[in-house]
């Protein structure tokens, strides 16, 4: 199985990454090679395997419905790490997107 | 409408769940906050935080589910549904995607009392709101406000088993009732509590297979739902007679030009890439917790209007009506307590009652007029205390003041005049300074009588007896 | 005095019986830092020495007026550069988290504070965790005390370098693959991964919230005691952090190991191991049958594939926790952008480095739609027979025992160019994270005078026993709180 770089740009634009030409290159390559070892996987008999999404037995792990302010005393800390901000809020570009 | 196409509608409601907190945080679930005040680190989705469920929140998603006759799953999970968007802190909103907390229910819709159809409900399940996008007039910049971020969702689908953009309609109404029942959501369309996206297609009628499915958003009342898909059923109809083809798409529904329109960009990719959330547990929800939630459930509009056909032989209307929220049916039934014909109740509380309810604009109930000031007015109408015009403007004064009827009455000396002597009097004065009706009732014509009457009662000043006055009349005219 | 030298236990006795002021501990570790942290680079942020020498005299007062304070109260240490501290800068040695200051503390860190150790900076890391050799930093690569031409290990290499060069007295890492054990066997001391769960990850920016725990590096097994002792512990702020009795881990200590049960998988000794190192590892196993240790050979199975399911599930779950820096709410943003595409776009890309951005590829390929039951939804039935493979020997064994890395610390800049090599130095450390259960790398010996790390598993929670076995070893052993020369450069 192989990737082609068309993809890796489908990926890329999935993950919001504007990949330089030459970096789109190296990764459609690296990925060629991970994949390859990755097919290791594909020669398990994985059929009837229950698949692991959280390794402990835990369930039902719940939070009281109770309720507490923390937001003013936080705002001025979490305003300052804006990049852009205006009348306490968090300022960004236009959301129009371009069509790609 | 055609009987070329038949359309196929299904709807996708997200109502905001009625919690003290936040789905994964302690944050309080409230609305109308200064921008990005009611926000913590978890909800703002900041680096290495964590989110932890609320409880409360899934004992009312369960609720509401087996309102709608769900399956409850035994196992069920949370899920990340990753994509870009600024209102969502962190790229990604936990939701649920093949374990949801419920299943295969359906919701009955009802119109005018009878119900028209049973529609399914594929699933319910959990998940996090967004925040809220600004957007400058000038078009150069947006605004985010986080503080609706982690305020707790449930989202119902429904099958695509509406036929009409009216069934639609009604079935959002009929949901409505169910939730506001339950106490799982207060559905303020108007503060976005409650919001609606619809799923529409058309097909040749006979046929099985699904024609393209559009999309529709930002319709913000449930008659724009109506008119949104009513719209969308003229243009794609219009399109399939012209010999062209409907597009699969998202469509915005736009008020005040009363049309739809494609949206670009935001959902150019469906590639959601659900898995897992790693940071959550996953949920067993027990018999033992369905039972308890089970027990909490109040008696739904569907049965208790049909108990109110049944019991007090109310028409289909009137139960309709008086079901639609739990506040006027919970009134109606407290009424009957102290006093027993539902006819009268009905009609008083469907006319009057809720004619000031609105001018007032609160909610039965919760004003200072209470079940037992109806019964005790209509005890007074009975009683013969007080006239139907007087009831009125005590029921008014009520309302204002909150004193009681009897109260009211007396205070403002409205005790209907009853005694025969004063009556007389009133009467000998009336027929004296109108010889002419007199006249005119004795040579035959019978309305000079109410004429009278309505002399008799302006001098009274509306408080004597009208059956006594015209029995007085004429036995004065007549002996 | 070079109270450096000294482990955190000791210092910390020396601190009770008031033969040292805290100031005294962190002026000579300060002074350390004076003389090798140019050669050696393990800090991103150091704080401001004066406030360090106040949150140092803070302790000293109320130790002197007889407050009761913990045993770790004024010992200097420093935290991984994810871990988030209120007001100072938490970089992940990432661009797009350069001069990021969290508006909280992270739960361990909190701990830490309450026991009144005192905070030097923030250690170097592979950026967001990525890496095995701290060069995937976007600031500069840490060196290994032992050999300054050679990496620390990754990508808690920053704690491992600092700790092992006597600049902090312990420090904390967290480990997704192998990140606190990896530097820790190249550095010479002791790195533990606890029990997934054990301690809360509250505060921790996530690389794959399914495989992250926090861990202690330390001078010798006393310490990582030690430091357990305050980080573990139930944190209702983390949903997957487990509600149990809390332990006494140093009550472990010296107790008998006879009888005990320790298993050597075959698995873990072919496949690319350096036979320098596993000659070492096995002398020093050998030496545990004189404890009167039981020690058996065995064969965990699905050990080879571990490596490719850690891969997808790491890269998946990191594709969707870095997907938050996207220039809008903190961190870095590109400038220029004139929409909010191009603004995403353009900030991920220039504010990530190659290695992570190689690996939300791999993550959002492997999640993506037509992929997702061909890659992740193996990896996770993978993890699951990996899981059981542990279950299996746990059943008749206490212990597993391993190499911690395949090699001795390799020179700077030989792996970079090839991530496949790079990712094949976490193969004996990644089955820890994917089963759940505790690892520890502990020095076992040298090969070239590198150190050597030897890893010890065991089951869920049996930290303490863990604790109790390699205590027993390392006095057996002789290899504690070795401190290399570092080439220092000294005057002007
Ligand atoms: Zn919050």
């Amino acid at each position: 199985m192989s990737v082609s770089r068309k993809e890796v740009e489908y990926v890329a634009s999935l993950a919001r990454l504007d990949l330089l030409p030459e970096e789109k290159e190296s990764i459609t390559q690296q990925f060629n090679v991970i994949l390859d070892y990755i097919q290791r996987l594909k020669e398990l008999n994985l059929s009837g395997v229950e698949p692991t999404t959280h390794v402990q037995q835990l369930k039902n792990v719940f939070r009281e419905d109770r309720s507490e302010e923390k937001g003013r005393e936080l705002l001025p800390e979490v305003l300052e790490e804006a990049p852009d901000s205006a009348r306490g809020l968090f300022k960004v570009p236009p959301v129009i997107e371009e069509e790609s | 409408m055609s009987h070329e196409y038949e359309i196929i509608i299904g709807l996708e409601v997200h109502a905001e769940l009625q919690t003290k907190s936040k789905i994964f945080c302690s944050c309080p679930n409230s609305f109308g906050q200064k921008p990005n005040t009611n926000v913590c680190p978890v909800c703002l989705g900041l680096p290495g935080s964590l989110p932890v469920f609320n409880e409360s929140a899934l004992d009312l998603a369960l609720k509401a589910a087996l309102a709608l006759n769900c399956e409850i799953s035994t196992f069920s999970r949370f899920d990340r549904k990753n994509y870009f968007y600024p209102d969502l802190p962190k790229a990604y909103q936990i939701s649920q995607y093949d374990f949801p907390v419920a299943r295969n229910g359906y919701l009955d819709v009802v119109k005018e009392g009878e119900t028209i159809r049973r529609i399914r409900i594929d699933r319910l399940h959990l998940e996090e709101d967004a925040g809220k996008l600004q957007h400058d007039p000038s078009g150069s910049s947006s605004y985010v406000d986080f503080n609706r971020c982690g305020v707790p969702l449930m989202e119902i689908v429904s099958a695509p088993d509406l036929r009409s953009p009216e069934e639609a309609r009604l079935y959002l109404e009929s949901l409505k009732r169910i939730l506001l029942y339950t106490g799982t959501s207060d559905c303020k369309m108007e503060e976005g509590s409650l919001r609606c996206d619809a799923n529409i297609s058309l097909r040749p009628v006979g046929s099985k297979e699904f024609g393209a499915k559009v999309e529709i958003k930002n319709m913000n009342s449930f008659k724009a739902v109506q008119k949104g898909l009513e719209y969308e059923v003229y243009r794609q109809e219009k399109l399939l007679r012209e010999g062209e083809r409907v597009y699969q798409e998202t469509r915005r529904w736009f008020e005040e030009q009363g049309i739809t329109l494609e949206m670009r960009g935001k959902e150019e990719e469906k590639d959601y890439r659900y898995f897992p959330e790693p940071d959550l547990p996953p949920l067993n929800i027990t018999a033992e917790r369905v039972r308890k939630i089970r027990e909490l459930l109040p008696e739904l509009p569907v049965q208790r209007a049909s108990r109110y056909i049944e019991e007090y032989q109310l028409t289909p209307y009137q139960a309709e009506v008086i079901t639609s929220s739990q506040g006027l049916a919970d009134f109606f039934e407290e009424t009957l307590k102290g006093y027993r014909d539902a006819q009268k109740v009905s009609n008083w509380l469907l006319g009057d009652v809720l004619k000031l309810v609105n001018e007032q604009g609160g909610e039965i109930g919760v004003l200072s007029f209470q079940p037992v000031h109806l019964a005790e007015l209509l005890s007074l109408l009975d009683e013969g205390v007080i006239s139907g015009r007087t009831a009125k403007e005590v029921l008014e004064e009520t309302f204002q003041t909150g004193k009681a009827p009897r109260e009211v009455v007396q205070a403002k000396g409205l005790v209907q005049i009853s005694d025969e002597k004063s009556l007389l009097n009133v009467i000998d004065k009336v027929l004296a300074e109108n010889k002419g009706a007199v006249e005119d009732y004795t040579s035959g014509n019978k309305k000079a009588l109410a004429f009278l009457v309505g002399s008799t009662m302006k001098h009274t000043k509306g408080q004597a007896n009208p059956q006594l006055v015209q029995q007085l009349l004429r036995q004065r005219l007549d002996g | 005095m070079d109270y450096y030298k000294m482990s955190a236990a000791e210092a910390a006795g020396a601190l009770q019986n008031k033969e040292v002021t805290s100031q005294e501990l962190t002026a000579s570790v300060l002074r350390r830092i004076g003389e090798v942290e140019e050669e050696i680079q393990g800090f991103i942020t150091l704080l401001d020495e004066n406030e360090t020498l106040l949150e140092a005299e803070k302790i000293d007062k109320a130790r002197a007026s007889g407050e009761s304070l913990s045993l770790l109260a004024g010992v200097p240490m420093a935290l991984k550069d994810n871990l988030c501290t209120r007001g100072i800068p938490t970089t992940c040695a990432s661009k797009i988290l350069r001069k990021y200051r969290p508006p909280y503390d992270a739960h361990v860190v909190e701990k830490l504070k309450e026991t009144g150790t005192v905070l030097v900076g923030k250690a170097n890391l592979d950026e967001f965790a990525m890496g095995s050799s701290t060069e995937n930093s976007a600031y500069y690569t840490t060196r290994n005390p032992w050999d300054t031409t050679r990496v620390p290990g990754g990508s808690s290499g920053g704690s491992a370098a600092l700790v092992a060069a006597g600049e902090v007295f312990f420090a904390l890492g967290s480990d997704t693959g192998g990140s606190v054990r990896q530097p820790a066997s190249l550095c010479g001391v002791v790195g533990l991964k606890p029990t997934y769960g054990l301690v809360s990850r509250y505060g921790l920016i996530a690389f794959a919230s399914s495989l992250d725990q926090i861990g202690p590096l330390t001078r010798d097994i006393r310490d990582c005691a030690l430091v357990m002792d305050v980080i573990a512990g139930h944190d209702p702020r983390d949903s997957t952090s487990v509600p149990r009795e809390k332990e006494n881990y140093t009550d472990y200590l010296g107790r008998d190991v006879k009888g005990l049960k320790v298993a050597l998988p075959r698995d873990y000794f072919e496949e690319g191991i350096n036979a320098e190192v596993k000659k070492v590892v096995m002398e020093a196993v050998r030496k545990c049958s004189g404890l009167g240790m039981e020690i058996e050979e065995v064969s965990m199975p699905y050990t080879s594939c571990a490596l490719p399911a850690y891969y997808l599930v790491a890269t998946a779950e990191a594709s969707s926790n870095l997907a938050r820096y996207d220039g809008v709410q903190y961190g870095y943003r590109a400038a220029e952008a004139k929409n909010l595409l191009s603004l995403y776009k353009k900030t991920r890309n220039e504010g990530f480095g190659p290695e992570v951005k190689r690996r939300i590829m791999l993550g959002t390929y492997s999640l993506s739609s037509g992929y997702y039951d061909a890659y992740y939804l193996q990896s996770l039935k993978a993890r699951t027979l990996i899981r059981e493979d542990f279950q299996k020997v746990f059943e008749n064994y206490d212990f597993i025992v391993t190499p911690t890395s395949p090699t001795v610390a390799f020179k700077a800049g030989e792996k970079t160019d090839d991530p496949l090599t790079m990712y094949l130095s976490d193969i004996c450390t990644i089955t820890a994270n994917l089963a759940g259960v505790p690892a520890i790398s502990i020095p076992c010996g040298f090969v070239d005078g590198m150190p050597v790390g030897l890893q010890v598993l065991g089951r869920p929670f049996d930290e303490g026993r863990i604790f109790q076995f390699c205590y027993a070893l390392e006095s057996l052993l002789g290899v504690r709180n070795q401190l290399p020369e570092v080439n220092v450069k000294r005057g002007g």
